[in-house]
């Protein structure tokens, strides 16, 4: 075991996937000589060559382009967007090549990309440096898109990625990268199975990636007050893990669902329906969201009023609770 | 220009040795390629006509681009095509019905990529571009000689895909061929909205030397192809083919050129048909006779005949195979709309048992 930022234990498991497979190879700007603006990659390219830790054109069609070539030839690679905001230009070979390929050819052509984005906010940034953009990929069929909240898990997750025949969007919580913990290189488990990270009989607060780490917190907070909260990270955002979520609020009878993204057409919604749909006679109250706001990601003195924070989750957990709070009587029309 | 539009040999020092071992045989094998494309391209287009295609976009008039290019390639090279490049996967030996999966509806592709060494057509104009520039750095990392071919329209120029694959492909000398057709249209669009100088001249600019060629002149198209492959495999980097043709016909068979063809300007193009000058030069040199030529008419009659019938009987798919290959590993959430979508099937007494289906 050792101990590890979650952005060193990133790096280390790109460092064990270019050790362990020669086919796997890493695209992205800015990653080698600098090791990615986030220090990612650092020494990589020094470690495998120039022709395994490419520096690649300014260009984020080109580079997921370039790994639909690739991977038709029979490599695997990993590819570096920047920041979330930069993704866009890539959109359609994702989402027309990349998660369409296997499909298309009746399981002829493997896809075995994987595409980290630094991603969400909560780290002061400037505009298209801080966004949530996940749900845009889980609403596509033919891509698995999976987060971390752990170094652990992502130094699993990384390398589970990498391993598996299908596209994975990997989205890292940007503002948890220095987040650190212990890490066992030789852990291994479901990539798609959630994980309960705290257990609890009251309210089932379901999160991912950033906001992990504050439901814990509202777990703590809310345990002070006498309610006892289960948190599960969901790791993978599609497929759902959602026998575990079915489980936990089985038990709780209430559901809190929290996100960065914002909150319409996002994963709030489809957890809820789904979670109605499988628990509606153990539900005690409507499953609750705490998401960003409808608005374009804020400039960044105001992200804090945008971003779900602690109390925000609290107040949720009030509102399924059935208690007093700033949104008691208040109409969703 | 290596055969004029009126059959005769054009001299051409710099492109004529790539083509000197051609012999009138072969010369005629190619005329019979272009005969059979043809041929296949016209069935096709009956077949829409009569309900048994969704639609199809045909090829006339671009027969010597595609079969003098696709002629010319290794079965170890790669090709990564646009739709329209029919007669490419017919020369890559693509099976006559799996060229009509995709415009009957049966499948979303038609053939196995790595049986005949073309992807799977790409229908968003000049993202295989990119595919073919990412395959082609591939082979590099391996280290063999093969080469990826990109084949794109006009329009396709436009796109900021080919504009990334071009700066990319140059900045890794990746083996890659980019091999414009400029028909003239992108669908309605005449080329000059998209280009105001010939856009062959563009790719210098990319750092990538190019070759404009008569496309409809199926020797000229083989010369500047076997230029480029020659660059490629001695690991000079990629090269821009601009094949300068017409498409006689619309972009696809739900297109109405009438609206906006001048009809002079495509008689002028007819003249510069592209099996006209072969067969005219072959009649020339006495290679063609009355009787090959009749062969050639039959041979490709007959193909027609068995590609008609190919795709009449491409069976349809079944209802679960919609859940099929959307993911290479296990996916819970596919997998359980697949079992209750097969239980509410069974729940109609909808046909299930491989026996009772097509």
């Amino acid at each position: 075991m050792t101990e590890l930022t979650l952005s060193k234990a990133i790096g280390s498991g790109l460092r064990r996937a270019l050790s362990d497979d020669d086919r796997v190879v890493i695209l992205g700007e800015d990653i080698g000589a600098l090791g990615g603006v986030f220090r990612i990659t650092d020494g990589l390219q020094r470690d495998f060559g120039a022709d395994r830790v490419m520096d690649m054109p300014l260009a984020e069609s080109g580079i997921i382009g370039m790994a639909v070539g690739l991977a038709y030839r029979g490599f695997r690679p990993v590819c570096e967007i920047q920041f979330d905001g930069f993704i866009y230009p890539a959109f359609d070979q994702i989402v027309s090549q990349v998660a369409k390929l296997h499909y298309r050819t009746r399981g002829a052509v493997r896809m075995p990309l994987t595409i980290r984005v630094p991603y969400g906010g909560g780290i002061g940034a400037v505009e298209h440096h801080s966004e949530s953009p996940e749900a845009y990929f889980t609403h596509t069929s033919g891509l698995r898109v999976v987060t971390c909240s752990t170094p652990q898990d992502a130094h699993t997750m990384i390398r589970q990625a990498i391993a598996c025949d299908d596209p994975v969007l990997f989205f890292e919580p940007k503002r948890r990268y220095w987040t650190k913990g212990e890490v066992d290189e030789d852990a291994d488990f479901p990539m798609d199975a959630a994980r309960v990270v705290v257990t609890g009989t009251d309210v089932t607060i379901v999160t991912y990636g950033p906001l992990v780490a504050t439901a814990i917190d509202a777990a703590a907070a809310a345990a002070d007050d006498g309610v006892s909260i289960e948190v599960i990270d969901l790791r993978s955002l599609s497929p759902l893990d959602l026998e575990t979520v079915e489980a936990s609020v089985r038990t709780t009878g209430r559901l809190v669902i929290a996100h960065e993204a914002q909150e319409f057409g996002g994963l709030g919604a489809e957890i809820a329906t789904a979670i109605t749909d499988r628990c509606f006679y153990h539900l005690e109250a409507a499953p609750a969201r705490v998401a960003g706001f409808d608005v374009p990601y804020p400039a960044s003195r105001l992200e804090e009023h945008f971003l779900p924070d602690l109390d925000r989750m609290l107040d949720a957990v009030d509102r399924v609770m059935g208690r007093e709070n700033a949104l008691t009587g208040w109409s969703a029309s | 220009m290596l055969l004029n539009p009126a059959g005769e040999r054009v001299p051409n020092p710099e492109y004529e040795p790539f083509v000197a071992d051609v012999t009138g045989d072969q010369l005629a094998s190619l005329y019979e390629d272009l005969v059979v494309v043809r041929r296949l391209d016209i069935e096709a287009t009956a077949l829409q006509r009569q309900g048994e295609l969704a639609l199809w976009p045909p090829l006339l008039g671009q027969e010597a681009a595609q079969v003098g290019s696709a002629r010319t390639l290794r079965p170890d090279d790669f090709v990564f095509s646009s739709y329209r490049e029919n007669a490419v996967a017919y020369c890559r030996g693509v099976e006559l019905p799996d060229l009509l999966r995709v415009w009957r509806g049966t499948a979303q592709s038609g053939w196995n990529p790595y049986e005949v060494g073309m992807a799977t057509p790409s229908i968003v104009i000049g993202a295989q571009t990119l595919h073919a520039m990412g395959y082609a750095v591939g082979c590099l990392r391996d280290g063999v000689d093969s080469v990826a071919v990109a084949y794109f329209g006009d329009g396709a120029t436009s796109e900021g895909d080919v504009n990334e694959a071009m700066i990319f492909a140059a900045s890794f000398r990746a083996p890659v061929i980019f091999f414009c057709q400029n028909n003239q249209w992108a669908i309605s669009e005449p080329v000059g909205l998209q280009a105001q100088r010939p856009i062959a001249e563009r790719a210098p600019g990319f750092g990538i030397p190019s070759i404009r060629v008569d496309g409809n002149d199926v020797l000229a198209v083989m010369a500047a192809t076997r230029q480029a492959l020659e660059r490629a495999r001695a690991g000079e980097g990629p090269t821009f083919i601009e094949a300068v043709t017409y498409r006689m016909g619309p972009h696809t068979t739900s297109d109405d050129p009438s609206r906006y063809i001048d009809p002079l300007q495509r008689e002028e193009w007819a003249a510069k048909d592209p099996l006209a000058r072969v067969e005219a030069h072959l009649r020339d040199t006495g290679v063609l006779t009355d009787e090959l030529a009749e062969a050639i008419a039959g041979r490709a009659d007959e193909i027609a005949a068995r590609f008609r019938k190919g795709c009449v009987d491409l069976a349809d798919p079944r209802p679960l195979d919609v859940f099929d290959h959307v993911y290479a590993e296990p996916h819970r959430g596919i997998a359980r709309q697949r079992s209750q979508y097969a239980a509410y099937l069974a729940s109609i007494g909808e046909a299930q048992s491989e026996g009772e289906q097509r």
